[in-house]
């Protein structure tokens, strides 16, 4: 037999509850309405922490008409940590992609999922420091917004590693995946089933532009 | 045990270019065999000659993708797989009119795997391996070699990166066609690449990658299947084959 005074005992903890989740809920909502308000999309998990500066970070976009990458540079706030900070520089450059007047363009403006890091096993590397490998999943709406082609996809693909090795200087390879699962290519050209050596990006030294929030 | 692995091994090979070694070719993988990986029947080994013979000037053009594999849409009504199919055809025509060797990897609509193109390829022995694609998207001819670092000949040569005893060979290659395409006032772009079949020839090869011409001060705007554009293309390619005829030895 439960007595009345746990009952009561029950009834306020679950009052408690509700009125708990009914609070989260509307901080929640404003939140929302706060990003929605400056045109900015929620992060899907990416938390900068309050205060921390914005620093000056190079994208390399792509150029359809000649083929070439042209460092741009961006004053973003990163988080500390590191796949977070590579998502947040992805997501950059794809907006890029996806910017009126952009030189290779694309119809979405986000397409990374995640990006992992590996080490790379020592006896790979001729160097002291083999670096890591940085494997990025592609989202599949990305994939599919891709323009077909061996430029196109060449670029996206060289874009994003020259971009990661430039502001994480210790990534020395990359591998792609789409939605968590292996692809052969990105858009029908571009082989997705090797790793790449961030090197093979090298893009021509260019002035960079300026800086643009 | 390590005797039969190599005895079955070897029923597996395929001679990339015999015959250039013959004469003393400065081409570095001449008498490497290619391993396929994936083969799940055992490709024919062709006869060996009874001596040395003369190699013979043979150009391979892969039309890519066909069947299902319809490549990029260029437009609502193009696809890609048409494009480099009608351009083949025409460079195919041109080249053996020039009395030039050419074997075709793809001679209609049909879904070809990259490792049956490699195969016919590889088999072939050809000084020169085109694999044509088309695009929507940039001006002019991209041309795009491995992106596969050189690598020494060895004698059994992984299948993955059959090219790179190739790259010198196709970076000059490359090189030929460049000047050809500048020759004919199209606008060029020059990369490396990894698209398969190509990190699995053995033999010089180049991916071209016909995209529209955008109109500037020196150009026309043409479409890429715009018959006088393709038909330039098509001769500044063949001026570039004939020449290197007389180069790649």
């Amino acid at each position: 037999m439960i007595s009345r005074a746990h009952k009561i005992l029950f009834m306020v903890m679950l009052l408690a509850c509700v009125i708990m989740a009914t609070f989260l809920i509307r901080l929640r909502n404003r939140a929302q309405d706060r990003l929605q308000a400056q045109g900015v999309e929620a992060p899907a998990s990416i938390a900068v922490a309050p205060g921390i500066p914005p620093r000056t970070v190079t994208l390399y976009v792509p150029n359809d008409l000649d083929g070439s990458l042209t460092a741009v540079e961006r004053s973003l706030a990163l988080p500390a940590d590191d796949n977070a900070q590579a998502r947040v520089l992805l997501d950059s450059l794809i907006e890029a992609f996806h910017a009126t007047g952009s030189t290779h363009p694309m119809s979405i403006a986000s397409g990374v999922n995640e990006v992992y890091f590996l080490p790379v096993p020592k006896s790979q590397s001729q160097s002291g420091d083999p670096g890591q490998l940085a494997v990025v999943d592609l989202s599949g709406a990305l994939a599919a917004a891709q323009p077909s082609g061996i430029e196109p996809e060449t670029l996206t693909l060289l874009s994003i590693m020259a971009t990661l090795h430039a502001n994480l200087p210790n990534i020395t390879e990359v591998h792609f995946l789409v939605d968590g699962q292996p692809h052969e290519t990105l858009a029908g050209h571009a082989d997705l089933t090797r790793t790449y050596l961030a090197s093979e990006a090298n893009p021509e030294p260019s002035p960079p532009e300026s800086p643009a929030q | 045990m390590r005797w039969i692995e190599a005895a079955a091994l070897l029923t597996l090979l395929v001679p990339a270019s015999a015959p250039m070694s013959a004469v003393g070719q400065t081409a570095p993988p001449t008498t490497q065999p290619v391993l396929p990986a994936q083969s799940t029947a055992a490709p024919s080994v062709p006869p060996a000659p009874a001596q040395p013979a003369q190699p013979k000037f043979v150009v391979v053009l892969d039309a890519a993708h066909g069947g299902s594999d319809s490549g990029a849409h260029l437009r609502p009504d193009l696809q890609e797989k048409d494009v480099t199919l009608t351009l083949t055809t025409r460079l195919r025509s041109t080249l053996q009119a020039h009395g030039i060797a050419v074997v075709t990897t793809r001679q209609s609509d049909a879904g070809i795997p990259a490792l049956n193109r490699a195969e016919t390829a590889n088999h072939a022995q050809a000084a020169a391996c085109l694999v044509i694609h088309a695009t929507a998207t940039g001006s002019g001819v991209h041309l795009y070699a491995s992106s596969l670092s050189p690598a020494p000949a060895v004698r059994l040569q992984p299948w993955q990166t059959a090219q790179a005893a190739w790259i010198t060979q196709s970076l000059k290659l490359e090189s030929e066609i460049d000047a050809a395409l500048a020759h004919a006032q199209i606008p060029i772009t020059l990369g490396r690449a990894s698209v398969q079949p190509m990190d699995n020839l053995a033999c010089p090869a180049i991916a071209i990658e016909v995209a529209p011409l955008v109109g500037g001060h020196v150009t026309t705007a043409r479409d890429v299947s715009d018959a006088d554009y393709q038909k330039s293309v098509v001769d500044a390619l063949v001026a570039a084959l004939d020449a290197w005829r007389s180069d790649w030895k």
